[in-house]
């Protein structure tokens, strides 16, 4: 199994080259959120291990919310970030990609402050990958080149079925599961379809995420005895707070709504990148790092097949933290419009995006973290499409395959190289094709 | 309840007014246009002793409120999608499917630079639409209006254009206001809150959906009653709803010769082919047994037709996954089936599914409309869709009723049936009504499958496109009140 990894290089731009920045990423793309097929500036599909990647200036546009509790405005720098989703070690692919589009990430990273043309582009890129707070993955082990293959599978089943479908029914399910399971033999020998075995998974990363799945129970433990303690307080403090902070949810303004939706549904998959403000103080700082720490070692343990808690449309989703943890950036991709993801927010999960966003500015009232929020639908989609900002430049390695898609995909592969199979088991494998 | 207030469509389907007709209009003299809705004997919600003979329904588009004079800061009040239009966007066009034949550029009304101030709906019993358009079209009328586009309707005794019965499932809104929407609606219920079709009252979430207000103090704001929820307010949109209309032509000849090459030569076959794809047999019955316990709001009458839902059929193998009423209604609760509260924690975090598409559609009861559609065009049997040709077009004009355009009529229309990703299917859309153009990534979007119990699927392919929109808007039907005080507004 090959492990996925993100990284996100973070970098101040400079005022004036701004305006510059913004057209030279433009420029890469053919229509307003759509990736020209034929720029060259950063050739990402010469990548394989690539997912999505996305350039993005963090415009943030809710800067002055701070304001609401009296405190005055921080002027953070405009940065440029540069986000991808790989398969292996993220420092490979950065390496890869020095390499291979070094010309271009130059010219995009030459608008930064501190990147000059002597500058080592691959140690400059690695001092400003920021770590995220939690991370997201669909499919842990799940590679582009996985993907790649059991579509290229799915179709030629498809193919092979609409010409022999007639023949197949007189056969019992395990029998036609043969036949396409030779079918499939012969098309490999043929060299038309390759099904590569996962690699096996590096024993460091093996020992890491052991390490990871008892450190963070067993540090909980050891501190259970004061976290138990700290409850009664971390309740009462968070009643008051849930009482007092204000809400921010205007209706949110139909040019910067108009501007989002331009760039959204060309594929079936959409980015989604937001931003915001932590709310001031320690308690929600603390309260977001521990929830975000929870968040994260779920997703890497728990919620890493398919589903993050009921929702299937979630292919990567990542929340950093930015400016000694005063702000956070969240940035997903996922399928659907952007109506159906926060109807899945709003009707599945809120509770999980309580417990995160409410540490934020402005978010619309929780009551014990987890109960109403998001569930005020109008507000909380004012919210979100509020804190979103316009992604500059996307890519996507997958058009057109969901994620339920690619489990799909996955299913009739392992149906077919499953050494053993029950007549049922033939049936429910069957009706996938 | 003042029924008296809301205008008639939103609770009467009119079905015993069989001969319709739908003025699309522009506002030429915005005086004599007031002096008409003055006196316009709009038809509203309140039920009489004697079933009304004829009706007449009013509504408007951004542009009619802008010309008829609401002020900017009122507008503003309204949702997003109504002061941008069905297709003020290309975006939106993208989500509605109104894209290569559909797309709003070769729209007969409703296209960009092409959107109608108004909508006035007639209603009539048989022979009497001409008397009662001509008792309609007074003087004022005359001086004020331009009809721009007459969208006439025709009587198929309750079929659509394919032959099907149509308008089956509705929603039963809660007139009495008394449901409280739960959390977490364990079963399909076909009560809904008030809210969800009509501006002003609490909607599932127990929120009240986006509609303006006036300050109490606002010239003539006296005509219009103090909002529920924020008492110090004027409330434009209580008692209002928004209408969504579209043209929908169908390609009835195009559709049975389709079929009938992909079941030639056998007619029962070619039936079966278009119930599937329906989701219903001709006459409306269900293609699931009905359900064991009844489903609340859904009254014994109608129980034959509607008394199912989908979980006897987690196969799709009695009605696909993907035929036209399972994505225009999935029949869903707010979670899977659970046997105690242990099983409903575990599948709220999404744990106890045994499929990879167990639990991926949205929840129902936030995505209903009340459909009040009429058919155009001359009856053809499917015989002779096969056997004659004809130059007439058939369609529907679709209307449908709700308090959110974007969450219920939008979503619906994007992310279930447009959608090729639908119920973790691909490359298939609304066998009816997909637009068949093909996405990124994916060569085909023209597919139309029907699970078996012992074998793949049977997949239809190439399926051509067989309802083209030709029109559309989104329009405020506002509230008797609403419609006094744009005409009161014009005494400034």
């Amino acid at each position: 199994m090959t492990p996925q990894s993100a990284f996100m290089i973070l970098a101040t731009v400079v005022p004036a080259q701004e305006p510059a920045l913004r057209r030279l990423l433009a420029d890469m793309n053919s229509s307003p959120g759509l990736l020209d097929s034929m720029q060259a500036l950063i050739p990402f599909r010469q990548f394989k291990q690539l997912h999505y990647a996305r350039f993005l200036i963090l415009d943030d546009l809710t800067v002055n919310d701070i304001a609401v509790y009296g405190l005055p405005r921080v002027d953070y720098p405009t940065y440029l970030a540069f986000l991808g989703d790989c398969d292996g070690p993220a420092e490979e692919l950065l390496a890869e990609m020095a390499q291979q589009a070094g010309e271009g990430l130059r010219r995009i990273f030459m608008h930064c402050t501190d990147f000059r043309s002597d500058t080592d582009l691959l140690r400059w890129m690695k001092s400003c990958d920021v770590a995220p707070a939690a991370n997201y993955v669909n499919w842990a082990g799940r590679t582009v080149r996985q993907v790649n293959e059991e579509e290229v599978l799915r179709q030629a089943l498809a193919k092979f079925l609409l010409g022999n479908q007639n023949k197949l029914e007189e056969l019992r399910p395990l029998q036609q599961r043969d036949v396409l399971k030779s079918f499939i033999d012969g098309e490999q020998k043929r060299g038309r379809l390759t099904l590569t075995p996962p690699d096996p998974t590096p024993v460091d990363w093996q020992i890491r995420n052991l390490l990871h799945l008892i450190t963070i129970p067993l540090l909980a433990f050891t501190l259970s005895p004061l976290l138990i303690l700290a409850i009664p307080f971390f309740l009462i403090r968070l009643r008051q707070c849930e009482r007092s902070d204000p809400e921010i949810a205007p209706r949110v303004d139909p040019e910067h709504a108009r501007l989002l939706s331009l760039q959204e549904d060309q594929d079936v998959t959409n980015q989604f990148s937001a931003m915001g403000s932590l709310k001031p103080g320690v308690f929600r700082r603390l309260t977001m790092i521990l929830v975000l720490t929870a968040i994260d070692y779920s997703v890497r343990h728990v919620f890493n097949r398919g589903r993050l808690a009921r929702v299937t449309s979630i292919q990567f989703a990542r929340w950093v933290f930015l400016d000694q943890k005063r702000r956070v950036i969240f940035a997903s991709n996922y399928d659907g419009s952007l109506e159906s993801y926060m109807d899945d927010f709003i009707n599945k999960v809120s509770f999980g995006l309580n417990v995160v966003f409410s540490n934020g500015i402005g978010y619309p009232r929780t009551k014990w973290m987890l109960l109403d929020g998001a569930r005020d639908e109008q507000k909380f989609k004012d919210y979100l499409r509020r804190h979103q900002m316009p992604t500059q430049v996307w890519y996507n390695a997958h058009p057109g395959l969901t994620a339920l898609d690619k489990w799909r995909n996955a299913l009739i592969r392992d149906g077919l190289e499953r050494r053993h199979m029950s007549d049922s088991d033939a049936r429910q494998w069957l009706q996938l094709l | 309840m003042n029924t008296k207030d809301i205008q008639g469509l939103v609770r009467f389907g009119y079905a015993a007014l069989s001969e319709a007709s739908f003025l699309l209009l522009n506002i030429r003299d915005v005086a004599a246009a007031r002096s008409w809705l003055a006196a316009a004997p709009i038809s509203t919600a309140e039920e009489l002793s004697q079933p009304p003979t004829s009706a007449l329904q009013v509504a408007f588009t951004r542009e009619g409120l802008v010309v008829l004079g609401l002020a900017d800061e009122v507008l503003a009040g309204f949702s997003t999608e109504f002061l941008s239009g069905m297709s003020g966007e290309e975006s939106r066009s993208r989500r509605l499917g109104d894209v290569g034949a559909s797309s709003p550029r070769t729209w007969q009304w409703g296209g960009p630079g092409n959107v109608p101030h108004m909508l006035v709906l007639i209603y009539a019993q048989p022979s009497q639409l001409v008397p009662w358009t001509q008792m309609i079209q007074t003087a004022d009328w005359n001086a004020a209006f331009e009809v721009l586009v007459r969208l006439d309707t025709s009587d198929l005794k309750g079929k659509e254009p394919f032959g099907f019965t149509d308008g089956i499932s509705q929603p039963t809104p809660d007139w009495k206001r008394v449901r409280t929407p739960p959390g977490d609606q364990l079963e399909y219920g076909n009560i809904l809150s008030l809210g969800e079709f009509l501006l002003g009252y609490p909607n599932e979430y127990g929120k009240y959906s986006y509609r303006p207000l006036l300050n109490a103090n606002a010239p003539f704001s006296s005509q219009l009653a103090f909002a529920e929820d924020q008492p110090d307010k004027r409330d434009f949109g209580l008692n209002g709803t928004f209408l969504v209309l579209r043209q929908l032509e169908q390609d009835v000849r195009g559709f049975w010769r389709f079929l009938d090459r992909q079941t030639t030569p056998n007619p029962l076959a070619r039936q079966n082919l278009a119930e599937a794809m329906v989701g219903r047999r001709m006459d409306g019955t269900p293609l699931l047994p009905l359900h064991s316990a009844d489903i609340p709001g859904i009254d014994p009458k109608s129980k034959a037709q509607n008394g199912f839902i989908y979980d006897s059929d987690i196969d799709g193998t009695r009605c696909p996954f993907g035929a036209h009423i399972r994505r225009a209604n999935p029949r869903n609760a707010d979670l899977p089936a659970s046997t105690g509260p242990i099983s409903r924690l575990l599948h709220k975090l999404g744990f106890g599914n045994v499929r990879y598409r167990d639990d991926v559609i949205a929840s129902t009861r936030f995505h209903r409309m009340i459909r009040r559609g009429r058919e155009y065009g001359p009856k053809v049997t499917p015989d002779q869709a096969l056997s004659e040709s004809g130059a007439a077009e058939h369609g529907i004009h679709f209307i449908c009723v709700v308090a959110s355009i974007l969450r219920q009529f939008e979503f619906v229309q994007n992310s279930w049936i447009v959608n090729t990703k639908f119920d973790a299917m691909t490359e298939e859309s609304d066998p009816l009504l997909g637009d068949r153009e093909t996405i990124a990534g994916c060569p085909f979007s023209d597919t139309f499958s029907q699970a078996q119990p012992d074998d793949t699927r049977i997949r239809s392919t190439g399926l051509p496109q067989f309802v083209t929109v030709r029109g559309g808007a989104y329009f405020f039907l506002p509230s008797l009140s609403a419609l006094r005080y744009l005409v009161a507004i014009g005494r400034e």
